[in-house]
C-alpha cells in the first residue's frame, strides 16, 4: 500500500514547536548612534573623566600630526593615521583595566600609546626597524595586526583562556569596517558568542577601506546589526563623541567581566586623512565630503561641551596642549635618531633553538658584513 | 614600411594594457578584487578599467580574499573568465582554502568537465621597503600545489605577453608580479604588443660560457647585474629567466647548463623547501655528467621576511651571487 492509498489514515505528527534560541529584541542596536556630547546626557557626565578624555584627545591629535610629519621626512616607512578617530582610540584604551588586553590593528598605535606603550616602541613597525617594538605582556597589548581581522579570533581565545583560568580579564579588539568582511571577523564573533567569551569587538567604521566605501562592503542596516545574527548585543555609537564611546565600551567591558558575554560596538567615525601617506584619496572622494566631517571633530565636540559647561578653563586647555607638545618633542627627538640595528637579530628569534641551517646562514651574513659587503638594496 | 615609435613603458603599464586588451577581446573576462575599481588598485595596475568597461567588468569587492576567489570559482563555473587581484602576497593567504581545495583540483575532480580559467594576480617579493606582510615570496606554496600554473614576468614585454597568455589559459594561473619591478622601464610598443609567450617557456636573457644563473621575476635584473660585474673576474655568465615556474622548462634550462657546466639558482624566496631545491634537483638529475660542480643556490634566508630597515641583508645581491659563482670549483679548470 502506498502512502497515497493510505491517505485517510496517514496523520503526520507535528514537529516540536519551533522557538527562537534567544529573543533578538534586546540584542538590536539603537536606531541612531548613541551620543552624550551636545545632549542632555552630558549634564550627568563626570567632568573629571571628560577632562581626562579631552587631554588625551589633544595629545592623540598631536601624536598623529607628528607621526605624519616624521613620515614625510622619511623617518617612518608608512603611517596610517587615526586623525579624526582619536575618540575611539582614546576611549578604547581608557575603558580597560590594567589586567585587560587590547588587540589593535595597524591603525591603532594611538590606543596602544594611551594604554602606556612607549610611542617609539608603538611606532617601531611603521618605522621599519622591527615588527613589534614592545613587549606585548608589559601593557597587555597584542602586536599591531596588519592581516585584517586576524587578531579577532586571538582576542576571543585569550578571553576564553582567562575565563577558563578563573581570571576576570576582558579582551577588547579593534577592527575597521573593511575588516568586517573577512571570514575571521565572522568566525570570531560566532566563537565569542557560543563560548560567551569576555570580549568586546570595537568596529571603527571610518567610512572607507582604502578606497572602498562602506556601501560596497555591507548591505546590513548597520555593522552593529551583525551582532544579532551571532546572538550578542550590537551597540551603535557616535565614534567622534569620546564620552559616548567611553561609556558604551565601559558598559560592554563590565558586561563581559561579570559573565554577560561579548558585545559588538560599531563606532561611526570618519577617516579624515588618506589611508596612509602612500594613498591618494583624491582618486575616490571629494574634499567636500571630508570637510563635512570637520565640524563633527572629536576634539571640537569635547572642547565645546567642556567650555560651555564651564568645566574647562584656559589653564586646562594650555596644560593639555603643553603635554601634547612634550609628547611630540620627545617623538621628534627620538625618531630623528637612526635606530641601532643588529642584522644578527634576523636569526635570533625565528625558533626557540636556532636550527643548524639558520646558524650557518647567520655565520654567512656575519662573514659578509666583516668583508664589507652590506647586501645590495635594489 | 612604417616605423612604430617604441617608447619606454613601465611593467605596471604593460600589465594594465594586457588586462584592457583581454577585456576588450573577450567579454567574459572580469577583473575583481580590493580597490581595483575606482582607485585602479594600490599599484594602479587596473587603472581606468572600471571607467572603460563598467563596474560589472572591473569590480571593487568586499574585503575578503576567500570570498573573492570563492566567487571567482562560481563565476568561472558559469562561463566567465575571472582575473582576481590579491592586494599583496601575504594577503592572499585567506584564499588558500579555495585555491588548494577547489581552484587547483576542479578539473581533475570532474574528469575535465569543469575547468576553471581563473587568473590570480599576486604582487609579490620585497625590496620596496614594505612593512610586515607586504614582501613575501610565496611562490613555493603555489608550486607545491598540483593543478596551478605559476608564472612571473621580469620584463615589460613579458608582463604583457604572459598576462595575456594567463588569461587565455583554460587552467588556473597564479600570476606573480614582482612588486619592485612595477616601475621598471623597457622599450616596448603598446600598439604592437603581439608577443604572447606560451606559458612554460624560459628564455636566455644573456648568453655566456662560464656558468648559468637560473632565476626569475625580481631576481632577473640582479643576476644580469651580477653577470656584468663577473666579467671583471673573468667569468662570462649566462642568465636564464624561467618566466614560468609551473610548467617548468627543463629543456631550455638543461641546454644552458649542459653548455656551461655550472649553475647557480637565484631567488628571494627562502632556500629551505624553496623553488631552488626543485630546480637544482631537476638539473642534477638531467645534467649530472655535464656538471663541473654541484648546483648552488642563492636564496633569501630561512626567516620571516625582515623589516624594511634590514631587508637589504636578506635579499640576494650581486656580492652573494658572485660568492656563489666563486664556489663552483674552478680549480679543476686549470
Ligand atoms: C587580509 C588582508 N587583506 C588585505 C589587506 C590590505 N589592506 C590593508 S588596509 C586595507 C583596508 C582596511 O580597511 P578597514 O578595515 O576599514 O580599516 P581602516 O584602514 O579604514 O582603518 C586593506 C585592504 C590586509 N592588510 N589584510
Amino acid at each position: 500500500m502506498t502512502v497515497m492509498e493510505q491517505r485517510g489514515a496517514y496523520r503526520p505528527s507535528p514537529p516540536p514547536a519551533w522557538q527562537p534560541r534567544t529573543d533578538p529584541t534586546p540584542l538590536l542596536p539603537d536606531a541612531a548612534p548613541y551620543r552624550v556630547l551636545g545632549t542632555e546626557a552630558a549634564a550627568k557626565a563626570d567632568p573629571e573623566l571628560l577632562r581626562r578624555l579631552y587631554a588625551q584627545l589633544v595629545r592623540g591629535r598631536r601624536y598623529n600630526a607628528q607621526a605624519t610629519a616624521l613620515t614625510k621626512q622619511g623617518r617612518l616607512a608608512v603611517y596610517p593615521s587615526s586623525t579624526g578617530q582619536e575618540a575611539c582610540e582614546v576611549a578604547a584604551a581608557l575603558a580597560l583595566a590594567d589586567r585587560d588586553w587590547l588587540f589593535p590593528s595597524y591603525r591603532d598605535t594611538l590606543a596602544a600609546v594611551v594604554r602606556g606603550v612607549d610611542p617609539v616602541e608603538a611606532l617601531t613597525l611603521l618605522r621599519g626597524d622591527w615588527h613589534t617594538g614592545y613587549d606585548p605582556y608589559a601593557h597587555r597589548v597584542a602586536p599591531l595586526c596588519t592581516p585584517l581581522a586576524t587578531q579577532l579570533p586571538h582576542a576571543v581565545g585569550l578571553a576564553h583562556a582567562a575565563r577558563l583560568k578563573g581570571d576576570d580579564v576582558v579582551a577588547l579588539a579593534i577592527v575597521g569596517d573593511g575588516g568586517t568582511s573577512e571570514g575571521d571577523f565572522h568566525e570570531a564573533l560566532n566563537f565569542a558568542a557560543v563560548w560567551q567569551a569576555p570580549v568586546v569587538f570595537l568596529v571603527q567604521n571610518n567610512g572607507f577601506a582604502i578606497s572602498v566605501p562602506l556601501a560596497k562592503q555591507t548591505a546590513a542596516p548597520s555593522l552593529a546589526h551583525k551582532a544579532v545574527g551571532y546572538g550578542m548585543p550590537g551597540r551603535l555609537v557616535d565614534g567622534n563623541d569620546a564620552a559616548a564611546v567611553h561609556e558604551v565600551l565601559t558598559d560592554a567591558v563590565q558586561h563581559a567581566r561579570v559573565g554577560g558575554g561579548p558585545t559588538l560596538v560599531e563606532a561611526v567615525t570618519y577617516r579624515v586623512e588618506a589611508h596612509t601617506n602612500a594613498d591618494d584619496d583624491k582618486r575616490y572622494r571629494a574634499d567636500s565630503e571630508v570637510d563635512a566631517w570637520r565640524d563633527h571633530d572629536p576634539i571640537a565636540l569635547m572642547e565645546r561641551e567642556l567650555t560651555e559647561r564651564g568645566w574647562l578653563d584656559e589653564a586646562g586647555v594650555r596644560a593639555a596642549r603643553e603635554d601634547a607638545e612634550a609628547l611630540a618633542a620627545d617623538l621628534r627627538a627620538r625618531l630623528n635618531q637612526d635606530p641601532e640595528l643588529d642584522p644578527m637579530d634576523l636569526f635570533a628569534h625565528v625558533y626557540a633553538q636556532p636550527m643548524p641551517q639558520l646558524r650557518e646562514q647567520r655565520a654567512q651574513l656575519r662573514a659578509e658584513l666583516e668583508a664589507g659587503q652590506e647586501g645590495e638594496p635594489r | 614600411m612604417t616605423t612604430v615609435a617604441v617608447k619606454p613603458a613601465t611593467m605596471a603599464q604593460a600589465l594594465t594594457r594586457a588586462l584592457r586588451d583581454a577585456m576588450a577581446a573577450d567579454p567574459s573576462v572580469h577583473v575583481m578584487g580590493e580597490d581595483v575599481g575606482t582607485l585602479g588598485g594600490v599599484f594602479r595596475v587596473t587603472d581606468g578599467l572600471a571607467k572603460e568597461f563598467g563596474e560589472d567588468r572591473c569590480t571593487d569587492t568586499p574585503l575578503a580574499e576567500a570570498g573573492i576567489l570563492g566567487t571567482a570559482v562560481g563565476m568561472a563555473m558559469y562561463g566567465l573568465r575571472p582575473v582576481v587581484e590579491m592586494q599583496f602576497d601575504a594577503f592572499a593567504y585567506p584564499s588558500f582554502e579555495q585555491l588548494i581545495s577547489h581552484v587547483a583540483r576542479m578539473r581533475n575532480r570532474t574528469r575535465g568537465k569543469m575547468p576553471l580559467p581563473i587568473t590570480i594576480r599576486v604582487p609579490y617579493g620585497g625590496g620596496i621597503g614594505g612593512v610586515e606582510h607586504h614582501s613575501d615570496s610565496s611562490e613555493a606554496y603555489y608550486m607545491a600545489t598540483p593543478g596551478l600554473h605559476v608564472v612571473t614576468p621580469a620584463t615589460v614585454p613579458d608582463a604583457y605577453g604572459l598576462l595575456r597568455a594567463a588569461i587565455a589559459s583554460d587552467d588556473p594561473v597564479v600570476f606573480l608580479e614582482p612588486k619592485r619591478l612595477y616601475w621598471s622601464k623597457d622599450a616596448w610598443n603598446p600598439d604592437d604588443p603581439q608577443t604572447v609567450e606560451p606559458i612554460g617557456r624560459a628564455v636566455v636573457r644573456r648568453s655566456g660560457r662560464s656558468a648559468t644563473l637560473i632565476t626569475y621575476g625580481p631576481s632577473v635584473p640582479v643576476c644580469l647585474e651580477a653577470a656584468e660585474a663577473a666579467r671583471a673576474e673573468g667569468w662570462d655568465l649566462e642568465v636564464v629567466d624561467l618566466r614560468s615556474l609551473v610548467p617548468f622548462d627543463d629543456e631550455t634550462v638543461c641546454a644552458s647548463v649542459r653548455r656551461t657546466g655550472r649553475a647557480v639558482v637565484v631567488h628571494e624566496s627562502g632556500g629551505f623547501g624553496g623553488p631552488g631545491g626543485e630546480i637544482a634537483a631537476r638539473v642534477t638529475e638531467r645534467c649530472f655528467h655535464h656538471l663541473e660542480a654541484p648546483v648552488l643556490r642563492v636564496a633569501g634566508f630561512d626567516i620571516p621576511y625582515p623589516p624594511p630597515m634590514l631587508e637589504r641583508h636578506h635579499l640576494p645581491g650581486v656580492d652573494r651571487i658572485l660568492d656563489a659563482v666563486a664556489r663552483l670549483q674552478w680549480e679543476a679548470e686549470s
